[in-house]
């Protein structure tokens, strides 16, 4: 990647950007301002995400979680700190289609089809009708949504249209994937077989994922590293590195590493929540 | 054939009522014409002499359905007294008008989603705009119009087009504000121009609203076109055969007219409905 080049040499000088990381965040404020007087959403976030890694943001609703993935894709601006993607800015790493984003919710466009709605930022991009086609076809393999492409949203399952919206992410070669708990209205079964499928993929493509989850087993199954957030203000209160091998059957999850790093997020969330 | 019955029993029932009503209303004029002639009428007497009196106060249903028989199938629809030339005459001006009117709400609503200073400004005096009695204005805009050199279908349409914009406007201004926000943070990530965001995401996501607005706004348009045929004097139009049979009595005219205006109304929101049906179907919208 040319970005990466260029940002390298651009931050050669700035001690806060280590050599391999993909994102990195220094002392990260943002507060909001309500009627209700300033909300901290993010208060001295710093954290490094390096190329490759799998990191699943985990805390209670209003840790901040969420505003921090927001902050890496430039949907939110920091109010302190700094945040670089790709060893520039989030504003020009967007510009740059740096990164793949995947919401709660499918949000595919009902009048498109599956395959009309992957190729939907590729028409923005600009890419040809023909690289369209392949690169649409290419994904929903990957997905195993193949077959589906002339499909509308509605005639998918829940589960099938989130795979579709990863596919719509991953179409145009992003390295980065910012995921903000994309399967969190699944049920259970559909939610571990994604999983499972998810990891299949990161494995496959070797992309840098950030994952937003509120599931502790999420989080520890898929992550090679866990951050543990915090609210008021919202902050990090424990990164973890994951022991776990990187190649993961579903019922590793009975192991006792699993349960131990299990664990120890259970207690950084409860340490967290000492302070209400 | 299950939900023709229903519309059929309400169908009767007005006729029904029709019919029964016709008798009280008429009744004074057939009791005169009697006395008159110094006949005693008996109730059959009555009913057929209410039923078939030439300038009646209420005329019975089949004294409408000849008349609209005689001046459309058997009057060359060339001809100033065919029915059909004068509905034509009304709707070429409404449906000038209701395209006027949508292109019109168009932009505005495009105006208003897209410029903040147009949102703030120009939907207090939309609405107030439709505050105003059409039939007091649409007399000053034929004046108007007429003074400097305009006249025939063009103001006609312009009245069409007052009444039409508003459900546009209203409806496409709901129906570009209907994506999530979720959506627009998409687009962003994507790195969309916002004329990308309009052409992809916007404007598909505001046809089911577009086509709401144009059902209400071609009924409004018809409503326009008549109304400004009212004040000129005008000799063709549907409008002008309302004003001419309140003239002289016509009342069967007038009648008639009022059901090809309704005729007319409901074959073209009728047909606005089966375009919207193949257009959100070929978008897979349909419901």
């Amino acid at each position: 990647m040319t970005d990466l080049k260029d940002g390298g040499l651009k931050d050669a000088g700035n001690p806060a950007v280590t050599g391999g990381a993909v994102i990195s965040a220094k002392d990260l404020d943002l507060t909001f301002q309500t009627n209700d007087g300033p909300v901290h959403a993010l208060k001295g976030v710093s954290l490094d995400i390096e190329k490759g890694d799998f990191v699943s943001f985990i805390g209670p609703s209003g840790c901040g979680k969420t505003t921090f993935l927001r902050c890496m894709a430039d949907l939110e601006q920091p109010t302190g700190g700094s945040i670089t993607v790709n060893g520039v800015s989030a504003a020009e790493a967007r510009a740059a289609r740096a990164y793949g984003y995947v919401f709660q919710a499918a949000g595919l466009y009902p009048w498109r089809t599956i395959g009309g709605n992957i190729s939907l930022p590729l028409e923005i991009m600009g890419y040809s009708k023909t690289e369209q086609r392949a690169r649409v076809a290419r994904v929903l393999e990957l997905v195993e949504l193949a077959g589906f492409e002339n499909k509308f949203p509605w005639q998918l399952s829940g589960g099938m249209q989130q795979r579709a919206s990863i596919a719509r992410a991953l179409g145009f070669d992003a390295d980065i994937l910012l995921m903000d708990e994309p399967f969190g209205a699944l049920d259970e079964i559909v939610r571990d077989h994604l999983n499972e499928q998810l990891l299949k993929l990161w494995a496959r493509t070797e992309k840098t994922i950030a994952f937003v989850t509120h599931s502790i087993p999420e989080a520890v199954y898929l992550s090679t590293k866990i951050v543990v957030m915090s609210p008021r203000p919202g902050r990090i209160t424990d990164v973890i590195d994951s022991p776990l091998p990187k190649d993961r059957p579903l019922d590793i999850r009975e192991t006792p590493e699993f349960l131990e790093v299990a664990h120890r997020v259970r207690e950084g969330l409860r340490a967290g929540h000492g302070d209400d | 054939m299950r939900s023709i019955i229903p519309v059929l029993t309400v169908v009767a029932a007005i006729m029904a009522l029709w019919y029964a009503a016709a008798v009280p209303m008429n009744a004074p004029w057939a009791y005169d014409v009697a006395k008159r002639a110094d006949i005693e009428l008996t109730f059959t007497d009555l009913v057929a002499a209410t039923w078939s009196q030439d300038k009646p106060k209420l005329p019975a249903p089949h004294q409408v359905g000849v008349e609209l028989w005689e001046t459309t199938v058997q009057k060359n629809i060339t001809s100033k007294r065919s029915l059909v030339y004068h509905a034509w005459i009304t709707l070429s001006a409404t449906l000038l008008g209701f395209g006027m009117g949508t292109v019109l709400g168009i932009m505005l609503a495009v105006g208003i989603v897209y410029n903040r200073v147009m949102d703030m400004s120009v939907m207090p005096w939309v609405i107030a705009s439709q505050t105003i009695p059409i039939l007091a204005l649409a007399p000053m805009i034929i004046v108007v119009l007429n003074a400097v050199g305009i006249s025939g279908l063009l103001p006609k349409a312009v009245i069409s087009m007052y009444l039409s914009f508003f459900p546009v406007v209203v409806g496409m201004v709901k129906g570009l504000r209907s994506p999530e926000v979720m959506q627009l943070d998409q687009m962003h990530t994507w790195n969309a121009s916002a004329s990308q965001t309009f052409w992809k995401l916007r404007l598909p996501a505001s046809m089911p609203y577009l086509f709401t607005s144009l059902k209400v706004a071609m009924a409004a348009s018809l409503v326009g076109a008549i109304v400004g045929e009212l004040p000129t004097g005008a000799i063709s139009g549907l409008g002008a055969r309302l004003l001419a049979g309140s003239y002289y009595g016509q009342t069967i005219q007038i009648w008639s007219a009022l059901v090809m205006a309704a005729a007319l109304a409901a074959v073209m929101v009728a047909l606005i409905g089966l375009i919207q049906r193949i257009v959100l179907k070929r978008m897979g919208m349909a419901t």
